[in-house]
């Protein structure tokens, strides 16, 4: 509007009068500096670009009052703050901003490798899933590999080197092992010792095979409270050599399971899981599945699953392998003791067994002495199984020792005085892992020079001279095999957050060949047969995952002559109360302690969070006394005092439904004194009471009430639930399914019919044309193991509460799983697990209740959060019949320095998907079908387009499952996974009379029990 | 209502003169010595007004978590004071517009008060909904600000939108009708003043009156007209706020039952508040001439018919909860009686409906300390009704798995005792600076007490004169 003739500037007299000028030499534009009069004329003018309103005609002044109007309402805008984004300056290779990319590597959990693929976004690992081609995972997870990614970014991690807790150098570190060496040169290293976990690492048990030839006296320990002793030992005395056993659930009809948790705790777990449950799963026309029997002390999920369950003292465990074995007609001598449990149960599965020859397996626990492994496979050879349901291999572990045995050597030698150098690689936390009547942390303060390898500077970092924290798996080269001995490269995502080491880098140092981790990884598998060019087979192993066709060898391997001479004398079983030892659910042998999402995780069977305690079935807390006869559920709390000999322990009592009876079962794990912030000073710490006799269970304990109380707290309300005369998790027999298939009954209701609305609205997620989302949760395959669990919640950034948040019952997991008792018995009910997500019910209650409209509906059938627009009335979660809905009661997530838990929360904020929106205090949030899987499925099938696939979009939960019991997908598609299983007869809608209708459904669990054996 | 009722409304031997005094005398003479007992409580109440900022700020600055709630007990103290107080108001805008319809005029001398405690609850109520969202600076999103503002409209298919329009329809309704019945009375006290700047306020707020005929027949006009609005709030609002819970699908809320139970159970909680507010005040100002044991004794008759249609409402629900054959509805009832919250449902069904059967004595009915009493239980029973409805329904609701247990906080209950605070400190204060008793419409009932009655407008020929006399 203002005519503004530009002036050239003359530059030269610009410059000169720059030089000349004194005073503060700013200026603001170069018109200033030329001092134009122009310039003049503009800086005197308050509103110099302002034409004056005589020279407007009317036409511009009406213009000039419009575009005034108009523009006034952007006074409204807010300016938000302003963050710059700096591109990168030279782009990474392969790194486009804003697309994750995915590399393949493994995670080993008790020294076994678990194959998994790593999302990272921009350098910076988020996610773990399950590699599918790796046989250990076949693309699924469980709860540790899900959390281990929170382990990276704890921000509780040993940040140093440090030197009885000075801070140090690597450098120092390097200097004074090699003094200590040096003394040791002489001796051959004869006051050297190794103490590692389980082995299965090549490059490692080659570069401690190296150690040992240049100190031939040195000596190798190894000792991980996880490790399988008693299979070794068992295969040892059955089958003369301690082969690794492999099961082969997939081939098996019939499986006993003899105080064998299966589906969790064994390195092959996840595998066996999928194995399993394939052969239960229910589709039109199924007539027959596997069949399940267990016999266990404390419920598990293996018992869970089983079509029937036997509660059993761990010590009778063993009189009844001698009573199936003798039902086999397998000679046990003539002292084999006798069990009076059960025995038309025990009959009719030992007859079932036999009858399906070369698929029946028994399947022994690791807790079991070595005779009851040896009975089972003596009793396995005898079913025909081994070669088929069992096979047996070479050992996957570097060197399969006994790890008590193999402790108590070092201890020995430490007492007489051997060991002047002791270094303890791999974070197994002897000092608080270790048997009681070891006393390791007082032995091993005889020892001159200490050194410790772990992650955290925890128990034992504290009583060693040096303590080199180790990397965390995405951060170091390494290598493991899985439980069948394939092999995989450990390959790091990302540079160490902190000065630390692998045991790698600590092996390669002692031995003088101080290399960085990738070239002792590339050295050691030029050795170990990278076959062809090495570089093509190094790329593709990396790709892949894992080393092709380096699963362990099977070997061939029968009883050895007569086993009843070799079987050692039996225990008596007593009558007394017994105790069982059992690595915790979540938190493993303590290792987890400062995992917020495994403390957070509500145990599989139990439901407790943040706490142990000394579980115990009804009947026996009533003969107790610690409880009325007719409320056992009022045991729950009481603090108890254990005693087991001189060692005592008080602990809070849980009452469980379905425990052996005079048996208390407690798991280790808690009670960590130093760890981070996290895991310290939470539950009770039964170590104490476990030596290295009886490391798994024990008779002669004694409970005492203290007459105290104690909150423990699960996310169940009391502790055992019952459904009332609400069928929420259906059950039904296969002969039932078989009669009738439609689960209906006649005195149930159906799905309500479509009334006539009043208030018709156009139904546009129901005549949408395009994709409708649906989610099919198949209650048959559900074990309970919690992976969908820790993976939700490593998706979608929900937050870690903390005890006192979870007792004022504001968990946040966005997929609960719930689990309910069914039956009369209170000594043995059934268990049924139920995962609970977000329905998106098509009808929504959540949605009209809400004022501002912050929970909506797409047209492809999600129920959306709107964060940004929720006020927070909580109406929608109050109106939701599933609770489903979860509220931001405080500020959860990291965004101050300092996180509810107390943590540094900077370290934990690089743990956030970028995808998905971080919610404040305030809000509601709640499953969102994982929308940015969804999302970015879609762009991707946009830029080819096409519609989006099916199983193109997978969600977290469904993603992490190890048995397939969760299908996403598109209803709208008669062919998808998820409308196919939608379409089976036994498919229910949960809380269908309340006409909401869910866009998850369920499939009903089939049980498949021996007609033999009465259930009631 | 004719005069053989009414000579019982005024006791003593009262003139024009003898009731304005009476009334305006305690805001007037400032340095008049005020009762000990106005001291005390307005202490205690300052106090706990106190408590009330320091737990509404330390919950901006925390949140929400501070107090009890959870999933699955959504809502919590905030939701059940919200109800309580709301309730407490109906009892005023019932005495001040429908009993002024039907021409009770006997109100007269509680109606200002009872108008003043409707205004003061609400605004004490009003605070819940507000602070009880999880981000209350964004609360304003409820409001129909509308789209050119905010970008959208409010959700208004929600009942929480409804409460929005009805308590901020209450709340200008009765302020409004409130203002409008002091005009006269303003008047007077402008008249009355001895301080020049008191002479001022009194004037402003008059508005202007002389008390001419033609402000008579406007003022006339426009409280018929604000009682007739006022009227069908009665019975809206509470209505609403019902519908917050009768809305849902929740086992215990879904009730059609719920509108009308909810209007009488808050005019039973308002009657009570009122008992409780006049009782010590007439005692402590010497007003028994005009509240006399008259309107305890119809405030009481009143209290027990509302409170029979509130136990009805507890029977029924309990009836329906087992005759609908819902299993959900049945366990509701069922964990409603044997629950963990058992000894509050009991409680309730004590002080709700079997106290105030008490008040089927006229004996009864004429004890100060008994009336005071079962008010007393009324509103405490009132409170926990609420409590029963909004906890023990959310508690335990379809899914076993996601039950859970309500227990309040300090700061559920440092917000609660400070609304109470709030309330009782603004209504001292009204009793202190505003003419608690409507001078000119107790005038009017004097004059027809007095047998001078002619029917029609005249009367306020003579009240006017009564009112230039001064």
């Amino acid at each position: 509007m203002h005519d503004h003739d530009e002036q050239p500037h003359n530059l030269d007299s610009m410059r000169s009068k720059l030089q000349g000028k004194d005073g503060a030499q700013y200026w603001r534009s170069l018109e200033e500096l030329a001092g134009t009069d122009e310039f003049q004329r503009f800086v005197d003018d308050e509103f110099p670009h302002r034409a004056t309103l005589l020279e407007l005609d009317r036409r511009q002044f009406l213009t000039l009052m419009g575009s005034s109007l108009a523009l006034a309402g952007l006074t409204g805008c807010r300016i938000l703050p302003q963050d710059k984004i700096v591109p990168y300056v030279k782009a990474p290779e392969e790194v486009i901003a804003g697309k994750p990319l995915t590399y393949a590597t493994a995670i080993s959990l008790g020294g076994y490798a678990h194959g998994v693929l790593v999302e990272s976004h921009e350098g910076r690992p988020t996610k773990i899933e399950g590699n599918p081609g790796h046989p250990a995972s076949l693309g699924a997870t469980n709860a540790f590999m899900q959390a281990a990614m929170h382990t990276l970014y704890d921000p509780d991690r040993a940040r140093a080197i440090t030197n009885v807790a000075v801070a140090s150098t690597w450098d120092d570190f390097l200097a004074a092992t090699s003094k200590a060496l040096e003394g040791q040169t002489a001796s051959k290293g004869a006051g050297i010792r190794l103490l590692t976990e389980t082995v299965t690492s090549p490059t490692l048990a080659a570069q401690i095979r190296e150690f040992l030839t240049k100190y031939p006296n040195a000596e190798w320990h190894q000792y991980d409270t996880s490790s399988a002793d008693n299979v070794k030992a068992g295969a040892r005395l059955a089958l003369g050599s301690p082969v690794n056993v492999v099961y082969k659930f997939d081939k098996a009809a019939r499986v006993l399971s003899l105080d064998s948790d299966f589906l969790m705790t064994m390195p092959g777990s996840v595998r066996y899981a999928r194995d399993f449950t394939n052969g239960r799963r229910v589709r039109k026309g199924t007539r027959e599945i596997n069949r399940l029997y267990a016999i266990e002390s404390m419920p598990t999920l293996t018992g869970a699953l089983a079509d029937h369950r036997l509660p059993a003292k761990s010590s009778d465990i063993e009189a009844i392998a001698y009573s199936i074995a003798q039902g086999l007609g397998i000679d046990v001598g003539s002292s084999a003791p006798t069990t009076k449990l059960a025995p038309p149960w025990i009959a009719a599965a030992v007859k079932d067994l036999n009858a399906h020859p070369g698929e029946s397996l028994v399947v022994p626990g690791e807790q079991q002495p070595p005779s009851v492994h040896a009975l089972c496979h003596a009793i396995n050879e005898k079913l025909g199984a081994v070669g088929k349901t069992v096979v047996y291999t070479e050992p996957v572990e570097a060197e399969a020792v006994e790890h008590v045995a193999s402790l108590n050597d070092l201890l020995a030698d430490i007492h007489a005085g051997h060991v002047q150098a002791l270094f303890i690689l791999g974070g197994s936390n002897p000092a608080f892992t270790a048997p009681a009547d070891f006393a390791f942390a007082d032995t091993l303060r005889r020892v001159r020079f200490k050194v410790y390898h772990g992650i955290y500077a925890d128990e034992t970092a504290a009583l060693c001279d040096w303590h080199v924290p180790d990397t965390h798996f995405l951060e170091a080269w390494s290598d493991a095999r899985a439980f069948d001995g394939t092999a995989s490269i450990v390959q790091p995502l990302i540079e160490p957050l902190y000065v630390s080491k692998s045991a790698h880098e600590v092996m390669a140092a002692l031995n003088d060949k101080p290399l960085p981790g990738y070239d002792i990884l590339r050295e050691s598998w030029k050795a170990l047969g990278g076959a062809g060019d090495f570089d093509t087979w190094w790329r593709k192993t990396l790709y892949q995952g894992f080393v092709d066709g380096s699963a362990a060898k099977e070997v061939q391997a029968t009883i050895q002559g007569s086993l009843a001479s070799r079987l050692p004398q039996p225990v008596s079983a007593g009558s007394g109360l017994e105790i069982n030892f059992r690595l915790d659910p979540t938190l493993g042998d303590g290792r987890w302690a400062n995992n917020a999402w495994l403390q957070e995780l509500p145990k599989p069977v139990t439901k407790l969070v943040w706490d142990n305690a000394a579980i115990m079935s009804p009947a026996t807390a009533t003969e107790l006394k610690l409880c009325p006869a007719d409320r056992p559920d009022q045991a729950t709390g009481s603090m108890v005092e254990l005693s087991l000999g001189n060692r005592k322990l008080k602990m809070p009592v849980y009452i469980l439904p379905g425990h052996a009876a005079n048996s208390v079962t407690v798991h280790v794990g808690y009670g960590r004194t130093k760890t981070g912030l996290v895991g310290a000073d939470h539950g009770f710490n039964p170590y104490p009471l476990r030596t290295s006799a009886a490391p798994w269970f024990s008779g002669g304990l004694k409970v005492s009430p203290t007459g105290e109380k104690y909150d423990l707290l699960s996310t169940h309300y009391h502790n055992s639930i019952e459904m009332l005369d609400r069928e929420l998790a259906r059950v039904r027999t296969i002969e039932d399914f078989i009669k009738n298939p439609k689960l209906t009954e006649p005195d149930e209701e159906e799905n309500p019919p479509e009334y006539d609305t009043l208030f018709r609205e156009p139904d546009t997620y129901r005549d949408w044309e395009g994709a409708k989302w649906g989610m099919s949760i198949d209650l048959q395959t559900c074990i309970g193991c919690n992976a969908c669990v820790v993976a939700c919640q490593a998706e979608n950034n929900i937050p870690t509460v903390g005890k006192d948040q979870v007792s004022r019952g504001r968990e946040m997991h966005w997929i609960r799983i719930d689990r309910y008792f069914k039956g009369k018995d209170l000594e043995n009910p059934q268990v049924v697990f139920q995962p609970v997500p977000c329905m998106h019910c098509e009808r929504a209650p959540c949605e009209p209740v809400c004022p501002v409209a912050a929970t909506t509906h797409s047209h492809e059938g999600l129920n959306q959060m709107v964060y940004n627009r929720c006020v927070g009335t909580r109406y929608c979660s109050n109106n939701c019949p599933y609770k489903v809905r979860r509220f931001n009661f405080l500020n959860y997530a990291n965004h101050h320095d300092v996180n509810e838990l107390g943590q540094e929360a900077a370290p934990l904020k690089l743990l956030n998907n970028p995808n998905v929106t971080v919610r404040s205090r305030g809000v509601m949030e709640k499953c969102s079908y994982c929308v940015q899987r969804i999302n970015a499925a879609r762009i991707e099938a946009k830029k080819d387009r096409r519609n989006i696939k099916d199983g193109e979009v997978v969600t977290a939960c469904e993603q992490a499952c190890p048995t397939q019991a969760i299908i996403f997908g598109d209803i709208a598609d008669a062919n998808s996974r998820v409308s196919k299983a939608k379409r089976q007869d036994h498919d229910y809608t949960l809380l269908a009379d309340l006409n909401t209708r869910p866009r998850t459904t369920y499939m009903a669990k089939i049980r498949n029990p021996n007609p033999e054996i009465s259930t009631e | 209502m004719q005069n053989h009722g009414a000579e019982k409304f005024i006791g003593g031997k009262q003139t024009f003169e003898s009731i304005t005094t009476k009334i305006e005398s305690v805001v007037i003479d400032q340095r008049k010595k005020h009762p000990l007992e106005w001291y005390v409580v307005f202490g205690i109440a300052f106090g706990l007004l106190q408590v009330l900022m320091l737990a509404v700020t330390y919950l901006i600055v925390r949140g929400t978590g501070i107090w009890g709630i959870n999933i699955p007990v959504g809502w919590g103290f905030a939701i059940i004071n919200f109800v309580w107080w709301i309730g407490i108001g109906h009892a005023g805008t019932l005495i001040s517009a429908i009993l002024l319809l039907m021409r009770q005029q006997w109100r007269n001398s509680i109606n200002r008060f009872a108008e003043a405690m409707t205004l003061f609850a609400v605004m004490c109520a009003g605070i819940f909904p507000l602070i009880h969202t999880g981000r209350p600076w964004v609360a304003y999103w409820l409001m129909p600000i509308g789209p050119n503002i905010l970008g959208m409209w409010p959700q208004f298919r929600s009942p929480l939108v409804w409460d929005v329009f009805a308590v901020t329809t209450y709340i200008t309704v009765s302020a409004l009708f409130w203002f409008v019945g002091l005009i006269p009375d303003f008047g007077t006290m402008r008249d009355r003043a001895k301080p020049k700047w008191l002479k001022y306020l009194f004037g402003t707020l008059a508005m202007g009156w002389r008390g001419s005929n033609q402000h008579w027949f406007r003022y006339e006009s426009a409280y018929l007209i604000l009682a007739g609005l006022s009227t069908p709030l009665v019975l809206s609002v509470h209505t609403i706020v019902s519908f917050d819970f009768a809305i849902s699908i929740v086992p215990g809320w879904h009730t059609t039952i719920f509108p009308p139970y909810f209007v009488a159970g808050a005019i039973y909680a308002g009657f009570a508040m009122v008992l409780l507010l006049a009782i010590p005040i007439r005692a402590w100002y010497g007003l028994k001439d005009l509240i006399t044991m008259k309107h305890i004794d119809w405030m009481a008759k009143f209290m027990l018919g509302t409170g029979m249609v509130v136990f009805y409402g507890y029977l029924t629900e309990a009836f329906y909860g087992y005759y609908s054959g819902n299993k959900y509805e049945m366990f509701m009832i069922h964990n409603r009686m044997t629950g963990p919250y058992a000894p509050l449902y009991w409680s309730l069904i004590v002080c709700n409906g079997l106290t105030p059967q008490i008040l089927w004595s006229q004996r009864m009915r004429h004890s100060i300390p008994v009336v005071f009493a079962v008010s007393v239980i009324v509103s405490i029973g009132m409170w926990l009704e609420r409590f029963i409805i909004v906890v023990t329904s959310l508690h335990r609701d379809f899914m076993p798995s996601a039950w859970g247990m309500y227990t309040p906080t300090i700061w559920d209950w440092a917000t609660f005792l400070g609304t109470i605070g709030l309330f009782t400190f603004l209504m001292f204060l009204f009793v202190r600076f505003v003419p608690m008793i409507n001078i000119f419409e107790m005038k009017d009932l004097l004059h027809k007490q007095e047998g001078h009655a002619i029917s029609g407008r005249k009367e306020h020929v003579v009240v006017e004169a009564a009112s230039a006399h001064e």
